[in-house]
């Protein structure tokens, strides 16, 4: 260890992840602009005015570039020792909505500050959860190894989770699924991921295969595999094998006759239901839905259907190969895709910029994961390579489900495109938590437990 | 303990990447592969307005506008945008129920797709399109859209000017690269239809850009890529419009046709085809019950243009022909005399004539005498130098078909019929081998298997009047800004006929002074001009019934310089010199002089326009049908086609 970097903050740090998160920021700016802009306005005195959308982005981008230099400035010890309590202020936090929240697009999620600027803690909570479960795992007495301890870093993670779901925020809610990529790195099982896996092939198939047709096919193969495990298994453990394939057989006939079928008609709200149905290109009928039904007094449920990601399917799609150029985005200009400027940020990138532009973008921010998983892997402590995992795991599914939705390829949920979106809340947030992965990289060399 | 899991940093990496190839893939799917988006995000931002250009304007020799054009405007829908459109509040509009507009919208998506503007109404009135206008916020999906209609001033030339109709499917698909849409409209008829590529002009296009709840945005790319409207041309005809009125009015209650013609020119200088009807009656938005009511129920057929799709036996308007065949070919002389005792009876057939007496090729052609035509058609026939029928019919064949007869003149007009000048060969089959003369010896005086259009009898009255020569009979004289598509080179070829002596010609003209002095066209006579005619009179029959002979009358004035050739015909009229001729001869005087002189005259007008000569078997059929049942049957039946 040496004494010079102990003194100067700037030491350490790695200007790559700075360089790139500026890009990506600049590239936000540029994306709303394209969004807002009107042919024929003054956009340098818009700019500087702080009334359109692009220009309060800007602001926010400077306050977020004051608040990166605090946290470079800081001592990365403060973070491992916040951290719990961070966690507990987030919680009471998400908490506190459900007193002071405000609705915003069905949602309450948010409180209100002053100045007309609302703040959503289940956006921080994704740091405070990030530090919590870094700070678990790197406890000197956690073995990640046994199921209690994973049960525990489960449950910090999915506490925040069900808390967005009971604010309408399912979106959100997913984010903190996530961090199970976190954990799979610090030795969680990959049954675990498998299994999840295998539920949601289930699932998907039961959307796209007929009911009956799905159940034969099941009980065909689990008879197929009886048929050959049969002569392969010696004969004590035949009686085991084949009660095992069969209470698989039941779990999995079980889940594809009742529980998917439940999961749309009573835990889902009826336009969740229709984003995921209308994703494998079929109607949901709302009738069916528990919730919808509830709801019903005198005014027939308005009838969701798949307007966001056509729309934005078609945007993306007019980019063709090379984009129609800047600003020159037909779909942009006639306002064609809602939400443009936050959740569907990406099609005015799409369009203006074709495939070439949207490869390279993604090119980018491929090349920030990596980045940052390699941050991660040069750690000594356990604290900052499960604290940048976190990150790299919440960036990722952020973009991933993000464009994924966009392109129609996952159902439409509230998912913010990270540092390109609007929205002072996204960016602060991601601001933060990238810029603390920083402050520990730069203080690597010190071993924080 | 972070080395036990070191090698799952590759599986998170492996993931990262698995979802971005996803991704790209998708994209790569979207963007590059599939066309379908891009022309959705055009339907969405784009708004085509079609400019329609003006149809060219046609011109009569006075430079008078006879079809020139007026604006009218369509209700224009594009149904996939109707959605919350005021059905009701449209159809109470229109004046239709819903079921009706629901049907429409049906018809026309499957017709020309939910996406594209089809017309949903054409040719509102303009009290309709006062109101809609008013109301246009409620029909989102819907617009109006101006379009030019066409007008004919004079209420005259239906037949010669034709119609426009909006073009259906099956034109589309036979002219699918000329630029022509779904609710444009095309010449169906007449000039409209043979000049229907200089009169269309170019539609043009302009794009505007369109914001999600269909607001206009301003133009796309500054207009860089919109293409200007061109009109069409204007046509300037040879008409002279108010002799075409005074002919339409000269044939109001008759079936029958007029044509004359500049000789110097070729040019047309009025086509009637009657019974006619106004022209501004298929332009309305009632087009189409106009339409089908006179294509289908009116008995009269208004719609057939008779001077050019009919064809007629010439009748003794013919023998002139005749005569001239005969001087040329030498078989007959200016010296020859026919004597005739009411009847020839030279092939043992009694073939009856209207005069008596000992006759020359003049006072033959004067009186209309049939014996003196037959001799001279045996005479042709039997020529002994040749000594083969089926040579000397040719020869004579080859001299008709000189005179324009047998084939397709060329006007330009659709439609148009050839005749027909049958041939040795055609004989042979009816009569065998050794057909003789006498077989055919009706031909003579124009009644046999001989058959020609009234443009064609015209014509051959300009050429007699020509002494030999004639440009084809044209209605179009020139295209305004140059004749691009070299559609008039044809009218400007002189045309000569087989070789034939002036004299002959000479001989003719007197002959056919003659008629109008002394002769069967007495009627026609225009006072103070030397007008040379022949009368024709056609026996026929419909459906075995005798009618009444078609009345002919060919002409042309002055003598001297002739200005004018007329060939006139009215169906079933009898004696041809009491119809016929006074119409040519009212006809001659309008042109020569530009007015009709004298009280007398003018009173003959009315007298003639008055005379009805419809004939008693179409009379019958325009009785008002006690059965209207059936005419409605055959409505369903038009309607399901």
């Amino acid at each position: 260890m040496n004494r010079r970097n102990n003194n100067i903050a700037t030491e350490g740090i790695d200007y790559t992840v700075i360089w790139l998160y500026g890009i990506l920021v600049s590239i936000g700016v540029l994306c709303i602009f394209m969004v807002e802009y009107k042919a024929g306005s003054n956009w340098l005195s818009t700019f500087l005015g702080g009334k359109a959308n692009y220009s309060k982005q800007l602001i926010f981008g400077g306050v977020c570039a004051l608040v990166a230099t605090f946290i470079l400035l800081t001592d990365s010890k403060i973070f491992t020792a916040f951290a719990n309590l961070s966690y507990l202020l987030g919680i009471l936090l998400m908490l506190a909505t459900f007193v002071l929240g405000k609705n915003i697009n069905g949602s309450r999620s948010w409180i209100p500050l002053v100045g007309g600027f609302n703040l959503q803690p289940a956006e921080l909570c994704k740091i405070f959860t990030s530090l919590a479960i870094a700070k678990f795992i790197s406890r000197q007495e956690v073995d990640f190894s046994n199921l209690k301890s994973q049960l525990i870093a489960g449950v910090i993670a999915l506490t925040p989770a069900a808390l967005s779901i009971l604010q309408h925020e399912l979106g959100l809610a997913l984010v903190y699924l996530s961090l199970l990529i976190a954990m799979f790195r610090e030795g969680l099982p990959a049954q675990f991921l498998i299994i999840g896996s295998c539920f949601g092939i289930l699932a998907l198939a039961t959307l796209i295969v007929e009911r009956d047709a799905l159940s034969i096919t099941l009980t065909i193969l689990a008879g197929l595999i009886i048929f050959l495990a049969y002569r392969q298994v010696r004969k004590k453990q035949r009686l085991i094998t084949i009660t095992a394939i069969l209470s698989i057989w039941i779990l999995c006939v079980g889940v594809q006759r009742y529980v998917v079928p439940y999961i749309f008609n009573n835990v889902l709200e009826c336009y969740q239901s229709t984003r995921i149905y209308s994703m494998v290109g079929k109607d949901y009928d709302c009738s069916l839905n528990k919730k919808s039904n509830e709801k019903v007094t005198g005014k027939a449920a308005r009838k969701p259907d798949d307007y966001n990601v056509r729309q934005s399917k078609i945007a993306i799609g007019s980019g063709g190969f090379f984009g129609r150029g800047f600003l020159k985005g037909t779909q942009t200009r006639g306002k064609y895709v809602p939400e443009q400027d936050t959740d569907f940020i990406f099609t005015s990138l799409g369009e203006a910029f074709g495939f070439v532009g949207c490869a390279v973008f993604l090119g980018l921010y491929l090349y920030f994961l990596f980045r940052i998983v390699r941050i991660a892997e040069r750690q000594r402590s356990t604290f900052s390579r499960v604290y940048a995992y976190c990150v790299a795991s919440i960036l990722f599914f952020h973009i991933a489900v993000n464009v994924s939705m966009t392109i129609g390829l996952f159902p439409i949920v509230g998912i913010t495109l990270p540092l390109i979106s609007y929205g002072g809340s996204s960016l602060l947030t991601f601001t933060v938590l990238i810029f603390i992965m920083l402050r520990l990289d730069a203080d690597r060399q010190m071993v924080l437990r | 303990m972070s080395a036990f899991n070191q090698n799952r940093s590759r599986i998170v990496q492996l993931i990262f990447i698995g979802a971005f190839v996803l991704i790209t893939l998708q994209l790569i799917n979207l963007q590059v592969f599939s066309t379908k988006y891009k022309m959705a995000a055009d339907n969405n931002a784009f708004y085509r307005k079609v400019i329609y250009p003006d149809r060219g304007i046609i011109f009569d020799r006075k430079k008078r506008a006879i079809l020139e054009n007026t604006i009218s405007y369509d209700l224009v829908v594009i149904p996939a945008e109707s959605k919350g459109t005021d059905t009701l509040a449209l159809c109470a509009l229109l004046n239709i129920d819903t079921a009706t507009y629901k049907k429409r919208m049906r018809d026309l998506i499957f017709k020309n797709g939910a996406v594209k503007p089809s017309v949903f109404e054409p040719l509102l009135t303009t009290e309709n399109f006062a109101r809609l206008n008013e109301n246009m916020y409620r029909f989102p999906g819907f617009t109006l859209s101006e379009r030019s209609v066409r007008s004919y001033p004079y209420d005259c030339g239906a037949a010669v000017l034709g119609y426009t109709a909006e073009v259906d499917t099956g034109f589309l698909r036979r002219h699918k690269d000329e630029g022509y849409e779904m609710g444009d409209y095309f010449g169906t008829t007449g000039l409209e239809s043979s000049y229907e590529k200089v009169l269309m002009g170019q539609r043009g296009i302009k794009r505007f850009i369109r914001d999600n709840k269909g607001r206009i945005q301003g133009p796309w790319e500054k207009g860089e890529f919109d293409t200007a409207a061109i009109a069409g041309r204007n046509l300037y005809s040879s008409i002279d419009v108010e002799l075409q009125k005074l002919g339409e009015k000269l044939m109001e209650n008759k079936v029958g046709s007029i044509v004359a013609i500049d000789p110097k020119t070729g040019g047309i200088l009025c086509m009637v085809s009657a019974p006619t009807y106004n022209p501004n009656y298929l332009t309305g938005n009632q087009r189409k019950k106009h339409l089908v009511d006179m294509m289908y129920f009116d008995p009269r057929k208004p719609l057939l243009n008779r001077t050019v799709s009919t064809t007629y036996s010439p009748g003794s308007t013919f023998k002139t022909l005749v005569g001239i065949i005969g001087m040329a070919e030498g078989v007959i002389d200016d010296q020859m005399t026919v004597s005739c005792g009411g009847s020839y009876l030279g092939c043992g057939r009694r073939m009856g004539c209207h005069a008596a007496g000992t006759f020359t090729l003049k006072p033959a052609i004067s009186k209309s005498c049939n014996s003196y035509f037959a001799v001279a058609y045996r005479r042709i026939l039997d020529n002994a130098k040749v000594n083969n029928r089926d040579i000397t019919l040719g020869l004579f064949n080859e001299y008709a078909y000189s005179f324009g007869l047998g084939k397709k003149l060329g006007v330009d007009l659709p439609s148009e019929r050839m005749g027909n000048i049958p041939t040795a060969k055609y004989y042979q089959k009816i009569f065998g081998k050794n057909w003789q003369a006498c077989n055919i010896i009706s031909n003579s005086i124009g009644q046999g298997e001989i058959t020609t259009t009234l443009t064609q009898l015209a014509n051959v009255m300009a050429i007699i009047a020509n002494k030999g020569w004639y440009y084809l009979p044209h209605l179009i004289d020139s295209v305004e800004g140059g004749d691009d598509y070299e559609m008039l080179a044809r009218f400007k070829v002189k045309q000569r006929t087989k070789n034939i002596a002036e004299s002959i010609f000479e001989e003719v003209h007197e002959g056919m002074q003659g008629t109008m002095e002394f002769g069967t066209g007495a009627y026609a006579k225009v006072p103070g001009i030397n007008v040379c005619g022949k009368t024709g009179t056609v026996e026929n029959a419909y459906r075995g019934e005798s009618l009444k002979d078609h009345a002919f009358f060919g002409a042309f004035a002055p003598r001297e310089n002739p200005r004018i050739a007329i060939a006139v015909m009215c169906e079933n009229a009898g004696y041809g010199a009491t119809s016929a001729a006074p119409i040519a001869s009212l006809l001659i005087e309008k042109y020569l002089r530009d007015s009709i002189a004298g009280p007398e005259r003018k009173a003959k007008i009315e007298q003639l326009s008055n005379m009805n000569l419809i004939p008693p078997q179409m009379k019958r059929l325009m009785k008002p049908e006690p059965n209207t049942i059936k005419k409605e049957n055959i409505k369903k039946a038009i309607a399901k086609n």
